[in-house]
């Protein structure tokens, strides 16, 4: 993975010292709240409901072990013992007090980590799939670009003051494991006919109150324009994006308003400026940064091993962990392996800080001390020896980290919600815990197999409740906690928007709401069919039925 | 009377700014003598302005650069108000003013101008900065490069970090 020089540790260092500078400034008062709070949100701390949180930056997912047991250890020394990892890859702690800040980013410094523009209107951390470099049907590796637009974006004078947040998803293979569509800019890597790597731009992506899928805006970028052409993207939406209202402030809304080909023609016209000027990527720089992500050594072996067959004839549970949380690997005899942070009793996506050490120590013993943090906030050992797979599965069980639920019901996103998030409407966490409470059974669950459950505790979609296959979103009324349905929402090559299945439900009944959704899935699906693909196929009104009863009825009559 | 920074130090200098009332009527604002920074609009407006070799502009994010970018060499002096320090436009004004229409007179950035978006002023094309009234001269100055090098070109240095020096790989995994 990519490594700091000498310029990239002076810069981070340089970055704690500002920031331990801001925080004295505004403790000693020559800083308002108000001048504070957009430099205290570009290093990733927000005021929360019962302390600060600081979000720190795993860029486009990748982390080693060494980076991963620090985090340990602040989970431990600075906080209660555990941190988050969410939907953007990134890894947020809830109870770090605000004064010992600037001391947890010099120490995420040494090991080359940090918490810059994980907040605020700028452009965040970058985002790409989780087995980039090693997916059978990936095209372009997407790291070493990624690597090159985090370098680009951090600290660009002209965008610390956008309009609103801006987030940019990469991806490269076949099927898109990046929701690189529901982004303000969504990238495509692929080889064109003369196979030069050409990136599909997406513009104007987003979910949150108003949820939008990306435009294209080019087709086919050679990928050494990549940094201008967003330098010119991101030029027009500071000019012209809206700053009245900030629920319009995100780019979807001005492309919205001008449409895409007037908003085409703006950026062609900027770039026109910018195209083939210095910040066109060099081969030289491609070549520097693609040199760190060279292939680990890996073994000379045969696609199969006799232990590992062995033990998935005689070990159901083995075999299922293997069905769903073992991956295609693009060299034989290795396996990319989730390791699940979704279990009964813990929230979505949360770790301790014994099992973040535990697991840096399996990615140093099974997979080159590298690991990935995954969108579905879970966490991936990437190349993992096929005939180390029962022993990690040992290792994976005995840390409560093997649940054979990955891309299943209980595999669910979730954000912190209201027991911990200001903005939330609702709380989140409650409602996965009861759902993973009700779904116990993993035979049931695999049955109702590949299902997307996305939870979010307000609009913002933190949780991405819009592009789940059942989404739930928290909401208020009355200053009551409610939760409205989606269903039919699809992330990847064939992103769509769910649709709201009718009113609002409280927290107590979410449990038999998805019960009886799941109920109707079964007593329609053709074999092969999925969740998504039934309700695609038969609309929502069964489910409707089902859900609401003659209640629906009523109000349709009432409503004709 | 701001507190002007200009090449890391700072001056005092005798340019004041008028905002005008929302409500008033350009064509009759008055604007007294001395050196005055006036709204572009309002400039436009007087043609007893046009004349004066004590007057410069100020733009706001709606003013048509195209139409700005006329009239250069006319003013000793062009500013950008930032009315907010959380509006960015400023930065792309200045930006476009350097990169596009090719301003090389002085460039002021005026408003609320604090002292962590000092560096990123310098940067995006901004050389003299009239510091918002309740920032101490002092830490302005010992603010003015928390950053030893930039990733990015910009109006300063075109350059992005890549083209500047020759990084060496760092030690990659063994």
């Amino acid at each position: 993975m990519y490594r700091y020089d000498t310029y990239d540790h002076a810069m981070v260092k340089a970055r704690v010292a500002q920031f331990r500078d801001q925080t004295h400034r505004w403790q000693s008062g020559q800083l308002s709240d108000e001048e504070f709070r957009p430099l205290r949100l570009q290093n990733g701390l927000y005021m929360q409901r019962y302390a600060p949180m600081l979000r720190i930056a795993v860029p486009y997912g990748m982390i080693s072990s060494a980076q991963l047991r620090v985090l340990g250890a602040i989970a431990r020394e600075e906080d209660k013992g555990y941190a988050h990892f969410t939907t953007r890859q990134n890894l947020q702690y809830n109870w770090i007090p605000m004064a010992r800040v600037p001391d947890v980013l010099a120490r995420l410094a040494e090991v080359e980590m940090h918490a810059i523009q994980t907040s605020g209107n700028c452009i965040r951390n970058v985002t790409s799939d989780q087995f980039a470099g090693i997916a059978p049907d990936e095209v372009v590796d997407t790291r070493p670009l990624a690597e090159i637009i985090r370098q680009w974006s951090t600290f660009h004078p002209e965008f610390a003051f956008l309009p609103r947040k801006f987030k940019i998803a990469v991806h490269g293979a076949e099927r898109d494991r990046a929701v690189v569509q529901v982004h303000d800019i969504g990238l495509h890597l692929y080889r064109d006919d003369k196979g030069d790597v050409v990136a599909r731009v997406w513009v104007g992506g987003g979910l949150g109150r108003t949820p939008i899928l990306g435009e294209v805006i080019n087709e086919a970028l050679p990928w050494r324009h990549l940094l201008s052409y967003m330098e010119a993207i991101i030029r027009v939406y500071n000019l012209e994006g809206r700053r009245d209202n900030p629920y319009k402030a995100r780019i979807k809304i001005l492309v919205k308003a001008l449409g895409i080909e007037e908003f085409r023609r703006k950026v062609d016209a900027e770039w026109a400026n910018l195209k083939d000027g210095p910040t066109t990527i060099t081969d030289a720089e491609l070549a520097r940064v693609s040199a760190y992500f060279v292939d680990p050594t890996y073994a000379q072996l045969p696609d199969t091993d006799a232990g590992y067959k062995a033990r998935l004839a005689g070990d159901k549970a083995f075999s299922r962990w293997v069905q769903q949380n073992v991956h295609a690997h693009r060299v034989p005899g290795y396996r990319a392996v989730t390791l699940s942070l979704k279990k009964k009793g813990i929230a979505p996506g949360d770790i301790t800080d014994t099992q973040m050490e535990a697991v840096a120590d399996l990615a140093d013993a099974y997979s080159f001390g590298e690991l990935r943090s995954s969108h579905k906030q879970n966490l991936v050992l990437s190349d993992v020896e096929l005939r180390k797979l029962p022993e990690l599965y040992d290792a994976a069980k005995a840390l409560g980290l093997s649940s054979s639920t990955v891309g299943l019901l209980t595999d669910m996103i979730c954000c912190p919600g209201g027991d911990f998030c200001d903005l939330a409407n609702a709380k989140s966490i409650p409602i996965a815990k009861a759902i993973m409470e009700r779904f116990d059974d993993l035979d049931y669950l695999h049955d109702i197999g590949e299902l997307d459950l996305n939870i979010s505790g307000c609009m913002n979609a933190c949780g991405h409740h819009h592009v789940g296959h059942m989404g739930v979103l928290g909401v208020d009324k009355n200053d009551e906690e409610w939760y409205q349905v989606t269903i039919g929402g699809r992330q990847g090559n064939d992103t769509h928007l769910g649709k709201v299945i009718g009113p609002s439900f409280a927290a107590a009944d979410m449990p038999d709401i998805v019960t009886k959704l799941l109920e109707t899935y079964v007593s329609l699906r053709e074999p092969e069919e999925r969740f998504v693909d039934t309700v695609v196929r038969v609309g929502l009104d069964p489910f409707k039925t089902r859900v609401y009863g003659d209640k629906n009825k009523k109000k349709e009559a009432a409503n004709g | 009377m701001a507190e002007i920074l200009k090449n890391g130090q700072m001056h005092s200098d005798n340019w004041q700014v008028l905002y005008p009332e929302a409500e008033a009527d350009l064509s009759t604002v008055s604007v007294a003598a001395g050196q005055w920074l006036v709204p572009f609009t309002l400039w436009q407006a007087q043609s007893a302005l046009q004349s004066r070799k004590d007057i410069g502009v100020w733009l706001s994010p709606n003013d048509d650069l195209n139409e700005v970018a006329k009239y250069f060499g006319q003013w000793p002096l062009v500013a950008i108000d930032f009315p907010k320090f959380t509006d960015g436009r400023g930065y792309s004004i200045a930006w476009r003013l350097r990169n596009h229409h090719k301003y090389t007179g002085e460039l002021r950035a005026i408003g609320n101008v604090l002292v962590d978006q000092l560096f990123f002023m310098l940067r995006v094309g901004f050389d003299t900065l009239a510091l918002d009234p309740k920032v101490s001269p002092e830490t302005a100055l010992k603010h003015l490069t928390p950053f030893p090098d930039a990733y990015q070109g910009s109006t300063n240095n075109s350059q992005p970090l890549f083209r500047q020096v020759d990084r060496v790989l760092a030690e990659v995994r063994s």
